[in-house]
């Protein structure tokens, strides 16, 4: 997919020293904007992805042909307003959509890396995103905003570049995968890994594709971004297209049949390596780990003014956890307002169309950006 | 804005951290935010309240008195303001410790369940007393630690609590408290507005 028209790259020419010990170099970062850098370049928002994420936020995807993933929240007149701010996003290193990743070439064999691919962590995805910063010579970001895995990149970038950023927004996230985070993302590496197409991860010179695990990782995993409530009231025990039980292993509810459909759309559009990599970093995420057990260091150095948000009907990422960011924050004096936005959608609430959401983040945004 | 925010506001001093908890719309941190340049936050209980404070440009935080404080380091800000909740917590005694923890100095106002009109509510119509400053009836009210000044006055003292400055609000009037006139104040004041330290 990197050989896109429609994907722009950045090749990063400094080394970057990965958590793992190796470096890597010359190696691409793919990206998109929206709107304009005004000239005083005081107006840009760095936007980080979650897991299926990709650098196209809004508007159409020109891979997909879908809504960007963030198509609610940004846009012009949108929560982050692209005809005020200058919204930058990189597909993470790790990632299939341009960026360094395990689909791409390995120039030693010849074939894509496939598992042979450095394992990334999430400082290891930021410190690769930073190099936009020099690329469009911003010397500080309006805003750092993202939900789920995008909000502890947000975490992960401020603590590494605490003067970077004006304001700081992570969503729906946590400071450190919990060992559920970790069982639900090990239960979808395990499913790709158990599809006889998988190769070891070798599945592109041998000309298959692990379509069949790769589905039910992504079925698995979307559970997790809804709530009960919310599965309940959309599909309850409704049938799909049949009048009673068939008796048999068909999709006979209508949630099988969603499930199904999520699965097979999912696998046209992401690589399974890429999907081993990316939960690998996310269930490596430990911000505290990273200062010896102390969050509130991990934040210590910056001025910067944060705003936590959480969704009540969250499981995955609960306000509780949520929560943990601004206690660490408030411990230490910094600037950090916190709202739990009732919503029964989950974890993906970030990502759909919650008014209160997105008045609470367009408000906060423009109310900062005015006090510039 | 009502005079018991101009009265805390005329208490809190210029370039100082304050800590308004249950701080509503935002009102009194707005105020005090532009005529004070202080470094304020808030700790509101209510969503709907917490997004207009949003809207305002107030750095607040969604929780509760009674579990959100222990959070926030000692001495963390100059000044806690408390405005008539303190009657509805399940343990004053306990919030007024971590209002007393956390900042240096507490400012907390109570609606006066010693003024006139309370008292003569209760003795001539014999039913729980419903006024201005305490609007519910008795099924529906937060309130269910009400007290008098006085009853506050006494509170501090056994507890040690130093009481800075001490005001007394009947409507547009604002007088000071002190031991000699307490008696009076705690019939004739419906608010009563304590600065505190421990």
């Amino acid at each position: 997919m990197s050989a896109e028209n429609n994907i722009k790259t950045l090749i990063v020419k400094k080394p970057l020293k990965l958590d793992c010990g190796k470096t890597i170099n010359e190696f691409p970062i793919a990206y998109e904007t929206y709107g304009s850098l005004n000239e005083k370049k005081d107006n840009a928002i760095l936007v980080f992805h979650a897991l299926t994420g990709d650098q196209f936020v809004t508007g159409q995807n020109p891979i997909t042909k879908k809504d960007g993933w963030w198509s609610y929240a940004v846009g012009p007149d949108k929560a982050i307003d692209t005809k005020k701010y200058f919204v930058i996003c990189a597909n993470v290193i790790g990632g299939c959509m341009g960026s360094f990743g395990p689909s791409h070439e390995d120039p030693n064999t010849g074939t894509a890396f496939g598992t042979n691919f450095p394992v990334i962590t999430i400082n290891d995805m930021v410190n690769a995103q930073y190099n936009l910063l020099d690329h469009f010579g911003i010397y500080k970001l309006f805003s750092i905003a993202g939900g789920s895995m995008g909000g502890m990149q947000v975490l992960q970038f401020i603590s590494n570049f605490p003067d970077k950023a004006k304001t700081v927004i992570p969503i729906a996230c946590t400071s450190s995968h919990s060992a559920q985070n970790i069982a639900f993302n090990e239960l979808g590496r395990q499913a790709i890994a158990a599809d006889s197409n998988w190769k070891d991860g070798d599945y592109s010179s041998k000309n298959t594709v692990p379509n069949k695990g790769l589905a039910v990782a992504r079925m698995a995993a979307h559970i997790t971004y809804l709530s009960k409530k919310g599965l309940q009231e959309k599909f309850g025990r409704k049938l799909q297209e049949r009048e009673d039980l068939k008796f048999g292993f068909d999709a006979d509810f209508q949630i099988e049949s969603y499930l199904r459909y999520q699965g097979s759309v999912f696998v046209d559009r992401f690589d399974a390596n890429s999907y081993l990599y990316i939960t690998r970093a996310m269930d490596y995420f430990d911000l505290a780990k990273q200062y010896k057990g102390n969050l509130s260091d991990a934040f210590r150095a910056t001025r910067a003014k944060f705003f936590i948000i959480s969704f009540t009907s969250d499981w995955l990422y609960p306000t509780q956890e949520n929560k943990d960011i601004v206690i660490a924050l408030n411990s230490i004096g910094a600037d950090v307002g916190f709202v739990e936005i009732e919503s029964d959608k989950g974890h993906d609430s970030f990502l759909l169309d919650v008014p209160d959401f997105l008045s609470a983040l367009k408000n906060f945004l423009d109310k900062s950006y005015t006090e510039n | 804005m009502k005079n018991e925010f101009q009265v805390i506001a005329e208490l809190i001093e210029k370039d100082k951290k304050v800590l308004d908890v249950g701080c509503g719309d935002g009102i009194l941190m707005e105020f005090l935010k532009n005529n004070k340049n202080t470094n304020i936050r808030g700790l509101e209980i209510s969503k709907s309240k917490v997004q207009e404070c949003i809207a305002k440009g107030l750095t607040v935080i969604e929780g509760n008195a009674e579990k959100d404080l222990k959070q926030f380091p000692d001495k963390s800000f100059e000044y806690v303001v408390l405005s008539q909740t303190l009657q509805a917590f399940l343990n004053p005694e306990l919030v007024i410790n971590e209002l007393l923890r956390v900042g240096k100095k507490a400012i907390v106002t109570i609606p006066n369940f010693g003024y006139w009109r309370v008292r003569l509510h209760l003795l001539i119509k014999g039913t729980m007393p419903i006024t201005k400053t305490l609007p519910d009836e008795w099924y529906n009210t937060p309130n269910i630690h009400m007290c008098s000044i006085k009853d506050f006055f006494y509170f501090a003292k056994s507890r040690n609590i130093k009481i800075f400055k001490s005001l007394a609000i009947n409507n547009q009037d604002v007088s000071i408290i002190n031991d000699s006139n307490l008696t009076i104040k705690n019939f004739f004041a419906n608010l009563g507005i304590f600065l505190i330290e421990k």
